[in-house]
């Protein structure tokens, strides 16, 4: 099985505050992986790390096999600015609040990237955008620009964009924690198709059942260590205390 | 009142305007770009250039800019001897302006980029955009729909302070109407340019307007 992921010891602090403890995550090919936690437990961090977002400041960070950043001495190094560039290729990510591009529209939302950036061909970057869009079930809104949408279909839009790049891997970072509950089940629907289809997916989120029916894998984080690394059956039955007790307060029983 | 030679009068002013007109337009092609430079200094993360820049807009900002010109033109013969020529009034005038209202252009660009949520760098980021490319695609676009109303401002403004330029006996068109008012003692003078800034002015916020209106088709 091929290795899409491989964060080993990362650690990372802000001012003195240390959020990851020496985490070590893998996540293979196909593979649909959620980390959960109460808030404060370093699993946004996490992502923001694996998404160049935020320095570690120690541990390494593996892409299908490519050192993006390697440790030495206890300090990560990361690549030089073409290594990152190459780097951004590998994965695509999905934003809590959307962050799509105000002044462009849903279509060139999606497109804007493909064409300046990977300088893809502009008709075949269309074509794969609409059909994205279809498949978002918004063929109809590809000229609407972001203030027009609601949150559900905003939050397709900014998927539709991540995909269009043509990731190896997509990383969530609570998707649905601006979107009301109705809201919240059209895109739990899109992510599970994606699943389906064998994308490989991280998912940071609160939606516990969703989280459940989704994953290959749930790793519980607390405090900025991982607390359990288990498949949803084995942590949904765990006797680990901590892990007993969190999933007891969203399910009311502990 | 003699509408003749209100018309006679505009006619002689006319020449002035021309020169107004020019002040006000080199001053934006100039002032437009350097502002930006101005603002990305202002931001920089290096504590010394950032130093750098605020003690230049404090200055700007700080004293008048009719001193502002007369430094600039009177500065090269009395602090390095240099004789001046009477072209190098257009050239002090378009300096001194330009310089001047760069610093408050860059106080605007800076409030329009700070105001931008980071979601959208950081959106920008991910996918590859690197920082030019997220600069000039996404983050200035939406720079300039923001500051239109406080440009507006500045731009009229700088309509009204071409006349400043009377104080170094540039023949821009206050400087005419003053000369004519006094040969003529009359009011009319007067009276006509204050007609032509207010013409003038309103020509600016109509077509600031409609740059507004044009960049409304999203929030």
């Amino acid at each position: 099985m091929t290795k899409v992921l491989e964060m080993n010891h990362v650690k990372k602090s802000f001012d003195n505050m240390e959020v990851l403890k020496d985490i070590s995550i893998n996540v293979n090919e196909g593979e649909v992986v959620s980390i959960i936690g109460p808030s404060g437990s370093g699993k946004t961090t996490l992502l923001r790390c694996a998404t160049l977002l935020e320095r570690m400041d120690d541990g390494e960070l593996i892409y299908l096999g490519d050192k993006v950043v390697h440790s030495n001495n206890g300090k990560s190094i990361y690549q030089n600015k073409k290594g990152m560039r190459k780097a951004m290729e590998y994965f695509g990510l999905v934003f809590q609040n959307f962050n799509l591009f105000n002044h462009f529209s849903a279509l060139n939302n999606i497109m804007h990237a493909p064409v300046t950036i990977q300088r893809r061909k502009k008709d075949e970057v269309r074509a794969q955008a609409e059909s994205l869009l279809k498949k978002m079930g918004l063929e109809d809104r590809g000229n609407a620009y972001p203030c027009q949408l609601s949150g559900g279909q905003k939050q397709r839009v900014s998927i539709a964009r991540a995909l269009c790049m043509n990731p190896k891997i997509l990383f969530f970072d609570e998707p649905t924690s601006a979107l009301d509950p109705e809201l919240t089940q059209e895109i739990l629907k899109v992510i599970k198709d994606l699943a389906a289809e064998k994308m490989t997916m991280v998912i940071v989120t609160h939606e516990m059942n969703f989280a459940k029916d989704v994953s290959d894998r749930i790793i519980f984080m607390d405090k900025g260590v991982i607390v359990e690394d288990a498949t949803p059956e084995e942590l949904f039955s765990s006797n680990n205390e901590k892990t007993k007790t969190f999933l007891g307060s969203y399910y009311g029983v502990s | 009142m003699r509408f003749d030679e209100f018309f006679n009068i505009c006619g002689q002013l006319l020449p002035g305007m021309t020169v107004t007109l020019e002040i006000f337009f080199f001053t934006l092609l100039f002032a437009l770009p350097l502002g930006m430079l101005i603002a990305v200094g202002r931001m920089s993360k290096y504590k010394i250039i950032q130093l750098i820049f605020r003690l230049y807009i404090a200055i700007v900002r700080g004293t008048p800019l009719m001193l502002q010109l007369l430094v600039v033109y009177f500065g090269p013969y009395y602090i390095f001897g240099i004789s001046i020529s009477s072209e190098y009034r257009a050239y002090a005038t378009i300096i001194a302006f330009s310089c001047n209202y760069a610093a408050y252009f860059a106080e605007i660009y800076r409030t329009g980029i700070n105001s931008i949520d980071n979601g959208q760098r950081e959106a920008a980021y991910v996918l590859g955009y690197n920082r030019a490319q997220t600069f000039f695609y996404i983050i200035l676009p939406q720079v300039i729909k923001r500051i239109i109303p406080a440009m507006t401002n500045e731009f009229v403004t700088l309509v009204k302070d071409t006349s400043l330029a009377f104080c170094i006996a540039y023949a821009e068109m206050f400087t005419e109407a003053k000369r004519i008012a006094a040969a003529s003692t009359s009011m009319l003078p007067f009276f006509a340019a204050g007609t032509f800034y207010f013409v003038f002015n309103a020509l600016v916020a109509f077509i600031m307007k409609k740059a507004e209106d044009k960049l409304n088709y999203y929030d």
